[in-house]
């Protein structure tokens, strides 16, 4: 349970550096941008949505720093991110939960699939070792050097096509929602969701590789064999199970990195999803939705690492210890 | 610790000739280009032939000359983050591994939370906030936010060294601090501090390419995702324009792939236990002959007419 609480502690940590980054960035940014695109809406905008608008990038200037940053968090509490610049006059957090399923959904998909077969490519590659096998290595590397929009790009022209598959949108425009939707989403996200497996899959194998070679050369290993153990039990109950651990700590970590690469892949597709919009409000200066997808995109990201520490905890009993 | 001197593997080797050639042409690349890259011509939308390489542009652009005057800005880009997100890995990693107490917790911590926040939305609201931020911007940006890692590997190395008896040996000889981490840790650490300088690198680019790509902020200079950026923009692929396209993208993979080479390499002396090479076939004394599964330590079983005369 020790574990189980520093880990808690250290997101709500992360969460606070988070919310603090997200408080004093805009504060950094030069002129007015963000009046001078209050003052053209003005008369649209009311005058609540305005004063929240003041207290997200500090252009109230008589308050002091740390007053400014009280309301801040207080505004915050309320699940208040201001409205969007972009998508005139919908409040942030409108925008977001619109696009936010279908990142969760293409992230959370692509990862897990990735990370697991990855992983278990890694098993036999690390189990192979010596073979033809390590030859197959600098071709994963290769793969994984790929930028994810291009293969994207290039999915979309030459593979799209002849496949009959749909290369935009996410869903049909105009479709009836009903059973045939989900089947609908499905086809759209077939060459999204083989991009990006496609590429981040090199990361893992050859983590796992990298681990599985350690381990097979332990003792218990030895032991293992010496015991008669069939060499698939070997490899999956001792040798694959300890070469896990590093790869799953490190699953968490990793997604910071996957979440950059999929919002080009949504921008490439034109999935609605919150890397699209985040790329739409740079080219557009939607500061508050800038703002907004930075802060709902690291909470996303910390809940998943505490996952990823549930799944450690139940691989490792070492973490279970203390009590 | 003694490094024999070993020739490089072949891995290392090709991916350290992509890598010389690729800073080469990081140098030279602006006199070795046919074209100025940014100058229009009438050979508009032109497929790859002799006097344009790669093809053209809607505007007439030479795109072979593009990349070639690309190169630097990448390359630079690359080192220059990776250098100083190495020196910033290296400081925090080492002091937050020496030290004990709360003082190296804290700095471990805040090495995590750099970690896990992600990065490119990161980058991306930083580099708005810079106004025409030029290739240095970018570089000091990357460099500033992609130490962790390797913060994290060096911190978790000089933890086990901290208690090793070469240190404690130097520590009861009255050695001053800073006199141990330079001369008995450091030089322990260089080969996780090249890997992690090159993984950086690989970041880097990528983030390079990819910021240029979505068009933040003005990047002025040329680089492979500015292309890619007017490619896209263009819709060069809708009108089977390929070549606009396809050796950007291709130059991006094989720089990465060079460095992952050369990874492969700066790994095998780490961790001794990925290197290849020894014999696949060992021969016993008695003329027997065991497979040996690299790796494994060989098990050889009982002789078979031995156990087939079944002595006990």
């Amino acid at each position: 349970m020790r574990y189980f609480a520093r880990r808690l502690g250290f997101y709500a940590f992360t969460l606070w550096a988070a919310i603090t980054i997200n408080f004093f960035i805009p504060r950094l940014i030069p002129g007015n941008a963000v009046d001078s695109l209050i003052e053209q809406r003005r008369g649209e905008v009311d005058s609540k949505a305005v004063e929240s608008l003041n207290i997200l990038f500090g252009l109230d200037k008589h308050q002091s720093l740390p007053s400014q940053y009280w309301h801040y968090l207080v505004q915050l509490s309320h699940g208040d991110l201001g409205i969007s610049f972009g998508n005139f006059p919908e409040p942030v957090t409108t925008v977001l939960s619109s696009a936010l399923p279908w990142t969760l959904g293409l992230i959370g998909t692509t990862t897990i699939l990735s990370f697991l077969i990855g992983t278990l490519l890694g098993v036999f590659a690390g189990w192979k070792r010596g073979t033809w096998v390590d030859g197959l290595l600098p071709a994963t590397s290769f793969l994984s050097s790929i930028p994810y929009f291009w293969l994207g790009l290039i999915a979309v022209a030459w593979l799209a096509g002849p496949l009959g598959l749909p290369t935009s949108g996410g869903y049909t425009v105009g479709n009836i929602p009903g059973w045939n939707i989900a089947g609908d989403i499905l086809q759209h996200m077939i060459l999204p969701a083989l991009t990006i497996i496609v590429t981040s899959i090199g990361g893992w194998l050859l983590s796992m590789r990298n681990m599985m070679v350690t381990v097979t050369a332990e003792d218990y290993i030895t032991v293992a064999h010496a015991k008669g153990l069939s060499g698939a039990r070997v490899m999956t109950k001792y040798a694959a199970r300890n070469a896990l651990l590093p790869s799953v700590s490190g699953f968490g970590m990793a997604l910071g990195l996957v979440v950059g690469g999929t919002f080009l892949v949504e921008q490439v597709f034109s999935l609605p999803g919150v890397g699209l919009q985040l790329i739409n409000a740079i080219s557009g200066h939607d500061y508050p939705l800038i703002q907004g997808i930075f802060l709902v995109v690291t909470i996303a990201v910390l809940a998943a690492n505490f996952l990823a520490d549930l799944a450690y905890m139940v691989l490792d009993p070492r973490t279970r210890k203390e009590g | 610790m003694k490094f024999r001197f070993r020739l490089p593997s072949v891995k290392v080797t090709v991916g350290l000739a992509v890598l010389i050639v690729f800073t080469f042409v990081a140098f030279f690349g602006a006199s070795l280009a046919p074209f100025d890259p940014s100058a229009r011509s009438n050979d508009i939308l032109q497929s790859p032939s002799a006097k344009h390489l790669f093809g053209t542009t809607h505007l007439g652009q030479d795109i072979f000359s593009q990349i070639l005057v690309g190169t630097r800005s990448v390359m630079f880009v690359g080192f220059a983050a990776g250098i100083l997100a190495t020196v910033i890995a290296v400081i925090i990693g080492v002091t937050s591994g020496y030290l004990t107490g709360f003082g190296g917790e804290a700095v471990a911590t805040l090495s995590n939370v750099f970690i896990v926040i992600p990065a490119l939305p990161l980058i991306v609201i930083v580099t708005n906030v810079i106004p025409n931020s030029g290739d240095w911007a970018i570089a000091v940006v990357i460099g500033c936010t992609s130490w962790a890692w390797g913060a994290r590997l060096l911190r978790a190395q000089t933890l086990s060294l901290r208690n090793r008896d070469f240190v404690q040996a130097a520590k009861a000889g009255g050695e001053s601090t800073w006199r141990i981490v330079a001369v008995e840790i450091l030089p322990n650490l260089t080969a996780i501090i090249a890997s992690s300088f090159i993984g950086t690198v690989m970041f880097a680019v990528m983030t390079e390419i990819a910021l240029a790509y979505v068009g933040v902020s003005g990047i002025s200079e040329w680089n492979w995702g500015e292309v890619l950026f007017w490619a896209q923009g263009q819709q060069a692929l809708a009108i089977g324009a390929w070549w606009w396209f396809v050796p950007a993208g291709l130059c991006i993979a094989l720089l990465g792939t060079a460095l992952a080479l050369v990874n492969f390499g700066i790994d095998e002396i780490v961790n001794p236990r990925l290197r290849g090479g020894s014999k696949a076939v060992i021969r016993y004394p008695d003329g027997r002959k065991a497979r040996m599964r690299l790796g494994f330590t060989p098990v050889l079983t009982p002789r078979t007419e031995e156990a087939g005369r079944g002595g006990r």
